[in-house]
């Protein structure tokens, strides 16, 4: 599917989806409350068919923190980028994907680990990479290390 | 329940057992906590960050000129590959393209760098299931292109040598005779590689119907590389999303779909012909001209997300740079292969023998400082 068939066949669905064409891919903006029924579409909907997720990741927006999934079919070959918007910085919290996409289990803990970003009913939400009683989380912008010398 | 220590025994009558984060066949610092029930395996639950350097992190504070050198350091066997995804996503972002000359240069050490680490693995996969010789066969083969990396980049294993724009500097006056030498001498042997280990009986038993894994789980780990095409997806990124000019080239994409540990032996071996058919293609028409584009002193990225995808010698890495405008990128994210082929090892092993564990793990050519970053 092309860009403008992938935004018709979403907008159908699920019509308070924006959309972000400056980039690479294709970019559709949603809110955390609506990722599990959107994704669920994406991934299982015969003309999406969205089997592949290449990555995913979180970015620190210090306003709000931004949940990026990169996602490919791998029978119709087509890109597509959902953001999700986190607007709580104090307590950020969003579904998990775990049972839609296997590997959303160890990237998600990833970003447990270096975000604190807290995904809802994931099967085992440990620190992945960092040490189980770690203070802070590495990867915000406003971590501090007071262990870093700078040089 | 300790992390380290002795091993325990659960209710259920389960043995708990680590392997790792010392062990040689775990290849580098990973923890794999096992739960065992006799001798088969019931869980594993694979403990991550012995070598975590956090390069995402430090990279926010680096030039787009210098975050590159770090990546050397993810996946040290395939460092002219993450050096060249990185050149590309800055490439994308400023809108250039790599002279010709560069783009060949570059395929040539990355086809290079990918036959080196497959031989680097078919020796230690040897080492793993009771083979010495393997080691000492691919070693020798092994050096030869070590010793071209080192006369080109100047270094051996981290080479550092794809810079935004093209290649640091033009190839050494030798690298073409040299280069065709090393491949008359590689071809020839590969068939010692095969008498030596593939189709020896100990191997085979050891590795055939080990370690199955499905296309739809492949595809839903989010496998790459041989140990996803060995199950029959076909992912790789040169032919999927050429880059560097791959599409100009001949070469297969090898697919095949026994999905056990077998499989991925078998088609990391064709992978390296096709590595060789490849530089073969490429050694005697290298274009003429400049080996890099001009690029300002400081580079900066607009405002925007570039993402770039290559196929490293173990799957699909991603660079993903989100720039705000400034002379370093505001997030950078590393898809690594071997991160989303780890979190398949769990799946592959239950139900197999804890000997087997080891012909998993070496079929899956992990390599640590990748998983953790």
């Amino acid at each position: 599917m092309t860009n403008e068939e992938i935004k018709t066949a979403v907008s159908a669905l699920f019509p308070s989806v924006t959309y972000d064409e400056t980039g690479e891919f294709l970019t559709l903006l949603i809110t955390p409350a609506e990722i599990r029924s959107v994704m669920k579409a994406l991934r299982y909907n015969t003309e999406f068919s969205f089997d592949y997720m290449f990555c995913l990741t979180c970015i620190d927006w210090k306003t709000h923190f931004m949940m990026v999934y990169h996602l490919l079919s791998k029978t119709h070959r087509h890109n597509i980028v959902v953001k999700a918007k986190i607007a709580d910085v104090n307590k950020p919290e969003i579904e998990t994907l775990c049972d839609i996409w296997q590997t959303a289990n160890f990237h998600e803990r990833e970003v447990y680990d270096l975000f604190g970003i807290r995904f809802l009913n994931h099967p085992d939400l440990r620190r992945l990479l960092l040490d189980e009683g770690w203070d802070g989380y590495p990867l915000r912008k406003n971590y501090v290390d007071e262990n870093m010398i700078s040089l | 329940m300790s992390l380290l220590g002795e091993p325990e025994l659960t209710e259920e009558g389960e043995f708990v057992i680590n392997i790792g984060p010392q062990h040689p066949s775990t290849h580098g610092v990973l923890h794999l906590k096992v739960w065992l029930d006799g001798e088969t395996i019931k869980k594993i639950q694979p403990h991550l960050g012995y070598i975590h350097r956090s390069i995402e992190k430090m990279s926010e504070s680096l030039s787009y000129r210098n975050f590159i050198y770090a990546t050397s350091r993810m996946d040290y066997l395939s460092a002219h590959i993450n050096n060249q995804a990185c050149a590309l996503t800055v490439e994308k972002g400023l809108q250039i393209e790599a002279p010709p000359r560069a783009q060949a240069i570059r395929i040539l050490m990355a086809e290079l760098t990918r036959l080196s680490s497959h031989q680097l693995w078919w020796g230690c996969t040897g080492l793993d299931l009771g083979a010495v010789t393997p080691f000492f066969y691919a070693f020798r083969e092994r050096e030869l292109i070590m010793e071209i990396m080192e006369e080109t980049c100047g270094a051996r294993l981290t080479q550092n040598y794809s810079v935004p724009g093209g290649v640091m500097y033009d190839v050494h006056p030798n690298f073409q005779n040299r280069v065709k030498d090393v491949m008359k001498q590689v071809k020839s042997r590969f068939r010692e590689y095969e008498e030596a280990l593939t189709g020896n009986v100990i191997f085979e038993q050891r590795t055939k119907g080990v370690g199955y894994l499905s296309a739809e789980d492949a595809i839903s780990f989010g496998c790459t590389g041989p140990t996803a095409r060995a199950s029959g997806v076909s992912c790789d990124i040169r032919k999927w999303f050429p880059y560097d000019g791959y599409d100009k080239l001949q070469f297969d994409e090898i697919i095949m779909t026994g999905g056990d540990s077998y499989t991925r032996y078998m088609v990391r071996m064709e992978e390296m012909k096709q590595s060789v058919a490849i530089i073969e293609q490429l050694i005697d028409n290298i274009p003429e001209g400049d080996f890099q584009a001009k690029t300002k002193m400081v580079i900066k990225l607009p405002k925007g997300e570039f993402y770039q995808r290559v196929e490293t010698a173990r799957g699909e890495l991603g660079v993903y740079i989100v720039s705000d405008g400034a002379a370093s990128p505001y997030r950078i994210k590393y898809r690594s292969p071997n991160f989303s082929n780890l979190s398949a090892l769990s799946h592959m092993a239950t139900g197999a023998k804890i000997g087997d564990l080891v012909a998993i793990m070496a079929t899956i050519d992990l390599v640590i400082p990748d998983v953790d970053r």
